[in-house]
């Protein structure tokens, strides 16, 4: 293998110019679920293919889910199949995802699952011995696979097992900066990227590119997301001229921690709820009777989300301001077996026994709907030799992605991603790299190194996260959102003299600037985007416009560049045929509570 | 646990310098933060990268508890910073990298010697086919989830006497527990006995449990991993009754335990 910065050689100068090549057949940006499965899909069809990934192999943000896999096995309630998984995640999508991604991810989702166990993984189980299934938000049946509250590290654990099993390339800690492309075809040729350990440059060449670089929730001060979700993928996406898409749907998850300060946005696992977890609020109503009657806790997030967000702003939110979510009556056995990490983070983050105190909750920045725009069957963005799976990626999801299709979605199009770029790989040769791009791209990334006196990029992370809190949050209106997108527009120009300090070696201040101005990047096009969406649907609420408006509003944004300048388009969401549109049911809301409620009589009897 | 934590204002830290390249700079530098309830030390650490000192470089992922990055030794124990609460200690704090691994700079060590050694481990092979479903048991996975909740932080191997020892003979209490996490998968058609005498000096672990004491996802490491597969080598290898059965049958003593 190719080994990433010995620590034998010597410390580089900040002005070092020099760069290694080296070059393959598919480079994978990001290790999660879906750079991991792309990998090996790419590589079991005989691509050459190397993972790069920020932080170490295994680290990445897919071991933070907790909840469970959504795939329709039918394993507890057999009436569950692919076309109810697929009616579900289009109806909370709010129409606004793309039905053909929809299809082929509820019908591909419950063989990614049973190749994940083939792989090793070890699911908690139901009592005939096959993967156990959970309630979830909005999902009609028990749909989710799990392992207690851990369902993201065994995903990626077992997957980084049959990456190290087949003995894949990969270089960890290593930032990728830039795409580059062919100057004569305009396809994908290359990449540039910072070995972190070492302070070295790498030049990557390769026939395609596999964006897996996740979401970008480090833009907002209240989030679950860890620090590599900085959207570098959104923003190497479209520095290249590819499309992104749907940019203002951020998805605020409902259940936060709020105190430790230090761990303010924390996430709570709806699998809380999923167990049967209450939502209260500080004059102890069970408030969610209130917004949804049917479902309460197991609504839609972005509906619990309002709804706390509401109960909050009213003031009848607790003094630490948040809301109560009670699992107590569950009983301190079985809380401790169905959510053994949630047990020990409360007790050990903030001195919360949760099996005899009630949680105080408020809603977190948790996922991005939105993202770089893919062809739904090859996951090719609109720029040739550039794949995007799994949350960078744009189209599944609509204005509200469900608990749990998250980890699917990175299997089934991680998959996808890696078979089409080594179908690419196979028709494609090494394309050509121009000698100015690539200077210019060094000078680009070395610019922090000879600024002094220059700001800290650690804090300017601060202010743009402060502002998108502020100004683009939960429930959005015009006003806030032009001063928001001022507000980034000054940073922008701050962000011009960002300084690195100290060597080159794992230089995380260097780092920080480079993401910093990623991170600019996606808050523009999120704010664009979201005042352009002149209505209220899922995820992207604005006071000024509080009703879904389907008349005008069944439309995807798209954000390109032009000229340096960042436009966007209106693009029609693709019509449902009517053989599909059939299966698109609304009244099958959580079916499974009545067959619960059968069973239970059944057992009584 | 500080009793004088409500008049607390501030935290002073003092911090390990240095960079692997040269290692005659190594330095230990004060830094005092302003101090907030239940704050953890890698709060403590960002304060300091975002208002005191942006070059000083420390590797940190989730901040939750659940990546296992951000290891280091607190006043001279292995712990996760994002775990350690600042109210446990009273006087100033000392954070140093962990001592096993090679520094590269300041917090940060290089772990890459661990992919090496994972790679040694003979992967998961299943004992049935994958062309049904699989039927396996919750009393049968239960044993091999214990393992999976590692989080390969590492703090076992850095706080494992035999690694800082006899460093290229034994592959520490991780991979143990990995090598365990595999051999009591329900489905699992190896036998690594062989491997873990052979090639993974398991002899060298003389079962002090410093692992299992500092392990933040709190796995029973040495009582629910070394000891039995210490015990499964010594009944593949030493037990002549056994050695006997298998000329019989032709049989593992896994295999068929497991019909």
């Amino acid at each position: 293998m190719w080994s990433a910065g010995s620590l034998e050689s010597s410390a580089i100068s900040s002005d070092d110019e020099s760069y290694d090549t080296i070059s393959t057949d598919v480079l994978i940006v990001g290790a999660g679920g879906a750079g991991l499965r792309a990998a090996i899909e790419a590589f079991d069809k005989g691509a050459k293919v190397l993972i790069a990934c920020k932080s170490l192999l295994g680290k990445a943000h897919t071991v933070m889910a907790e909840g469970g896999i959504a795939a329709s096995l039918g394993n507890v309630d057999p009436s569950d199949n692919w076309k109810v998984h697929f009616s579900d995640t289009i109806v909370e999508g709010q129409f606004l995802s793309n039905w053909k991604m929809v299809e082929i991810f509820a019908k591909e989702a419950p063989e990614r699952v049973l190749e994940l166990e083939y792989y090793g993984a070890l699911f908690d189980r139901t009592k005939d011995g096959k993967i156990m299934q959970r309630p979830f938000g909005a999902h009609s049946y028990r749909r989710l696979c799990y392992i207690g509250d851990r369902t993201g590290l065994e995903l990626i654990r077992t997957l980084q097992d049959q990456v190290i099993k087949r003995g894949i390339d990969y270089i960890d800690e290593v930032v990728v900066t830039s795409i580059f492309k062919d100057p004569a075809t305009g396809r994908v040729a290359g990449a540039m990227a910072i070995l972190l350990r070492s302070g070295k440059l790498l030049l990557i060449k390769c026939k395609a590119i596999i964006l897996a670089t996740g979401g970008c929730g480090k833009v907002y001060a209240v989030t679950s997301n860890s620090w590599e979700s900085t959207g570098d993928g959104i923003s190497l996406a479209y520095r290249a001229g590819a499309e992104l898409m749907d940019m203002e749907m951020v998805q605020f998850h409902p259940t936060g921690m709020i105190f430790p300060a230090g761990v303010r946005g924390m996430l709570v696992t709806e699998a809380v709820r999923g167990e049967g977890g209450i939502l209260t609020n500080v004059k102890g109503e069970r408030f969610m009777e209130k917004y949804d009657p049917k479902r309460k806790e197991l609504s839609a997030r972005d509906v619990v989300a309002r709804s706390i967000y509401t109960e909050i702003m009213e003031g009848r939110g607790t003094p630490n301001g948040g809301v109560y979510l009670d699992i107590r009556h569950r009983g301190a056995e079985y809380i401790k077996k169905r959510l053994p990490s949630m047990y020990a983070q409360f007790l050990e983050f903030a001195g919360i026994d949760i099996t005899k105190q009630k949680m105080e909750v408020a809603p977190t920045v948790h996922y991005h709907m939105g993202g770089v725009r893919v062809d739904p069957e090859t996951t090719e963005t609109t720029l040739k030799g550039l794949f995007a799976a799994g949350e960078v990626a744009c189209g599944l999801h609509g204005a509200n992605r469900l608990g749990g299709n998250s980890l699917s979605d990175l299997l089934v199009f991680g998959r996808r991603a890696g078979l089409y770029a080594a179908e690419h790989a196979r028709s494609a040769t090494i394309g050509s790299i121009s000698e100015e791009d690539i200077e210019k791209e060094i000078s680009r990334i070395l610019a922090p190194f000879k600024v002094t006196n220059g700001s800290n990029p650690f804090e300017l992370k601060e202010r743009v996260a402060e502002t998108m809190w502020k100004y683009v949050g939960i429930v959005r209106n015009e006003q806030d959102l032009r001063k928001g997108l001022e507000e980034i527009g000054r940073i922008r120009l701050e962000a011009k003299h960002v300084q690195a300090r100290g060597p080159r070696a794992y230089n995380q201040s260097w780092e920080a600037c480079l993401s910093l101005w990623n991170m600019l990047i996606d808050c523009e096009a999120i704010i664009r985007s979201a005042i352009v969406r002149k209505e209220s649907r899922g995820a992207h609420t604005r006071s000024d416009y509080p009703k879904k408006d389907n008349a005008n509003w069944l439309v995807n944004i798209v954000i390109k560049q032009k000229d340096g300048q960042m436009i966007h388009e209106l693009v029609p969401v693709p019509k449902i045929p009517p053989d599909m549109e059939k299966l698109i049911n609304t009244d099958e809301i959580l079916v499974w509570q009545q067959q619960e409620k059968r069973e239970q009589l059944l057992v009584r009897k | 646990m500080s009793l004088r934590k409500e008049e607390r204002r501030e935290v002073v830290l003092r911090i390990f310098r240095g960079t692997g390249s040269d290692r005659s700079k190594d330095r230990y530098e004060t830094f005092t933060v302003p101090y907030q309830k239940d704050m953890v030390v890698l709060n403590a650490i960002h304060y300091i990268q975002s208002h005191l000192d942006s070059s000083l470089s420390a590797r940190w992922n989730c901040k939750a508890g659940r990546c296992g990055s951000c290891s280091a030794e607190i006043n001279g124990v292995p712990r996760l910073m994002c775990k350690t609460l600042v109210d446990r200690y009273d006087g100033e704090i000392t954070v140093e990298p962990m001592k096993a691994f090679p520094l590269i700079r300041d917090l940060v060590t290089d772990v890459s010697d661990n992919y090496r050694v994972a790679k040694m481990i003979p992967p998961f092979t299943p004992s049935v086919a994958t062309d049904h479903v699989w039927r396996m048991y919750q009393e049968d996975v239960e044993k091999s989830q214990e393992f999976r909740k590692c989080i390969e932080c590492f703090l076992c191997q850095d706080v494992c006497h035999v690694i800082r020892e006899h460093k290229a003979e034994y592959i520490g209490p991780r991979f143990v527990v990995k090598a365990a996490s595999l051999d009591m998968h329900p489905l699992d058609a190896l036998n690594r006995s062989a491997f873990m005498k052979d090639n993974a000096g398991l002899g060298y672990c003389n079962i002090t449990k410093c692992c299992q004491e500092i392990c933040p996802e709190h796995i029973t490491i040495t009582d629910n991993a070394i000891i039995p597969e210490k015990e499964r080598v010594v009944d593949r290898h030493y037990d002549p009754l056994v050695w006997l059965y298998r000329k019989i049958t032709y049989r593992s003593v896994k295999q068929n335990a497991k019909q």
